[in-house]
């Protein structure tokens, strides 16, 4: 017997909803009779139309946030809104803002969160499934006890698939007075230079690591990824050294990728990076250990020195008719 | 302006991990301070240096058999902790732990309460924000970086594009990611000046939580642990000057040259 709804928190990504969006409406489309959509910010009609082509009946809209970190005001209009007609479950993509409005309802509701789901199932109730220890094993896990369980999911833990749904029926769900926890306001934003794909949509990502030896290295990894029209990726060892931002993170704590292939450049292959890697579809590997864990998953390794063999592939792309 | 500073006991990451009979993890081996913590002492003590008073506190849920941990934040410049430990709370959840410290912070009325984004051991990612709603706090997460003028934080905010620049007013939570600081080395008068710096042990009965927490106020079970698809290791070569014509020729191989 499928549940019988799911509202899943829909991210605004200009007049659209971000890719996770999608997947996660995917996915519950295929799981409960009724898809219930949560979004924010301007021109709720374009994102109900996208909601609705992706399964979602209705679309919750809470509505323009004038400057307000969505976490308070959103997780406060679900709240509301699940006092009212509880869902089955909430779905919440992982991202910056998912996880605040994830965290915030969970306290608001008194509902415990699951977070770093990789996988949902219907089994007489949500079971979900999470990756531990670099991805070798897998947690199953279910909610006890009433209420709606809330559910943060990882990227491209499903294919996003459009259905031809008609628009979603927009409703308008306000958030009301949230008080002093709704006070964090956005002053000014500041995009920083990017050229190529963004990380996760990309077909080629090149990452570095540890191995590179010093951050000045790290401009190799971002030549190669931008002669490959790929992104450029980092372990979680030189984000913690400063060497790149956070935003680069592959891994548990950064991003999941599954480009056509992955290059991974003096990264050892730490249980926390392979979770956010193992999934591409061809992976290549150089790194100096020959005992790197790194090896284990690689489709082609080569044990070397990183600083001979990464300018001589960068050579030879650029030179490649 | 005065700091507090959750931050968590683990075990090391370079050693080998596995899951207890009841799924939890095994933490019967040493604990070490969450390297992702010591950004958030770093910033902390730094944010109190440059208000020219207060002081840092580390506030923590665990066992204190082994404090060892909270000693190296206490090396760093901390003045104090406090550590809620209790036999109750095995197998409490991210939610029941953000009940406990928000019971801590409640008592300490800090301006501003620090977090790493996440725990390198755990990963839940959502204890901070579920703190600051339990407090009714606001809440700026991923920190690059943070300044306080008056009565007002200002953060640099991460974004898929680069960052915002967020305010709030204190009271608030800010979580900081992993490497905007360079977490300081202790020195040999941290270190024993900590030695004799006040760890604070409360139980769950201290904070009134009795019955609240623990495993049986987590409600959320887990079904089974099983083993994933194991991927394929393929050729392996060792250079010998044909590396670099070995990874173009499986670039053409898959078409992406």
């Amino acid at each position: 017997m499928p549940l019988d709804t799911i509202w899943v928190v829909a991210e605004p990504a200009g007049d659209s909803l971000t890719t996770t969006s999608l997947e996660l409406l995917t996915r519950a489309r295929a799981l409960a009779t009724t898809v219930v959509a949560v979004s924010w910010g301007a021109n709720a009609d374009a994102r109900a139309r996208v909601a609705g082509e992706y399964g979602a009946s209705t679309l919750y809209d809470v509505g323009e946030l004038g400057g307000a970190l969505p976490g308070a005001a959103v997780a406060y209009a679900l709240a509301g809104l699940a006092d009212a007609t509880p869902p089955d479950a909430v779905l919440v993509p992982t991202s910056y803002d998912g996880r605040d409005i994830a965290a915030r309802l969970s306290a608001r509701l008194d509902r415990p969160v699951l977070t770093n789901v990789s996988g949902l199932s219907d089994e007489d109730g949500l079971v979900t499934e999470h990756q531990v220890f670099g991805g070798t094993q897998v947690v199953r896990a279910r909610f006890t006890g009433d209420g709606p369980g809330i559910i943060v999911v990882r990227a491209k833990s499903f294919a996003a698939e459009p259905a031809g749904g008609a628009p979603a029926a927009v409703v308008a769900a306000p958030s009301g007075d949230v008080g002093a926890v709704g006070t964090a306001r956005i002053v000014s934003s500041h995009v920083e230079e990017r050229t190529g794909p963004q990380l996760e949509d990309a077909t080629v990502v090149v990452s570095g690591g540890r191995g590179l030896g010093d951050a000045g290295s790290y401009a190799l990894v971002e030549e190669l990824a931008s002669l490959l029209h790929g992104a450029a990726g980092a372990s979680r060892a030189i984000v913690d050294a400063g060497w790149v931002p956070y935003s680069h993170q592959v891994g548990q704590t950064g991003k999941t990728v599954k480009p056509t292939v992955y290059i991974a450049l003096g990264i050892s292959g730490a249980t926390q990076h392979m979770v956010g890697m193992k999934g591409a579809k061809n992976i290549v590997a150089i790194n100096k250990d020959p005992d790197a864990p790194i090896f284990q998953i690689a489709d082609l390794g080569i044990v070397g020195d990183v600083h001979k063999i990464l300018p001589a592939v960068i050579e030879a792309v650029k030179n490649h008719g | 302006m005065n700091v507090v500073v959750c931050a968590k006991q683990i075990p090391d990451p370079a050693a080998p991990q596995s899951l207890d009979p009841h799924h939890n993890l095994d933490r019967t081996g040493k604990l070490i301070l969450d390297e992702a913590d010591t950004y958030g002492v770093e910033m902390a003590l730094q944010l109190v240096d440059r208000a020219g008073g207060g002081e840092v506190t580390v506030v923590s849920m665990g066992s204190a058999q082994d404090v060892a941990g909270l000693r190296t934040a206490l090396a760093m410049g901390a003045a104090k902790a406090v550590i809620v430990s209790d036999d109750s709370l095995r197998g409490t959840d991210a939610l029941g732990t953000a009940k406990v410290l928000a019971a801590v912070v409640r008592r300490l009325q800090p301006d501003l309460v620090v977090a790493a984004t996440e725990s390198s051991d755990g990963y839940t990612g959502t204890t901070p924000v579920q703190l600051a709603e339990l407090v009714g706090l606001p809440s700026i997460t991923f920190a690059k970086s943070i300044e306080v003028n008056g009565s007002t934080v200002t953060v640099q905010r991460q974004t898929e594009a680069g960052f915002d620049e967020v305010t709030a007013p204190l009271p608030a939570l800010v979580t900081v990611t992993a490497g905007v600081v360079e977490p300081r080395y202790a020195s040999f008068k941290g270190i024993m000046a900590a030695k004799s710096k006040p760890v604070e042990v409360l139980s769950v009965a201290d904070l009134g939580l009795e019955g609240q927490v623990g495993a049986s106020g987590a409600r959320q079970t887990i079904t089974e642990v099983v083993t994933a698809d194991a991927r394929q290791a393929g050729e392996k070569y060792v250079d010998d000057g044909d590396g670099a014509a070995r990874v173009v020729s499986f670039l053409e191989s898959i078409k992406v040259l």
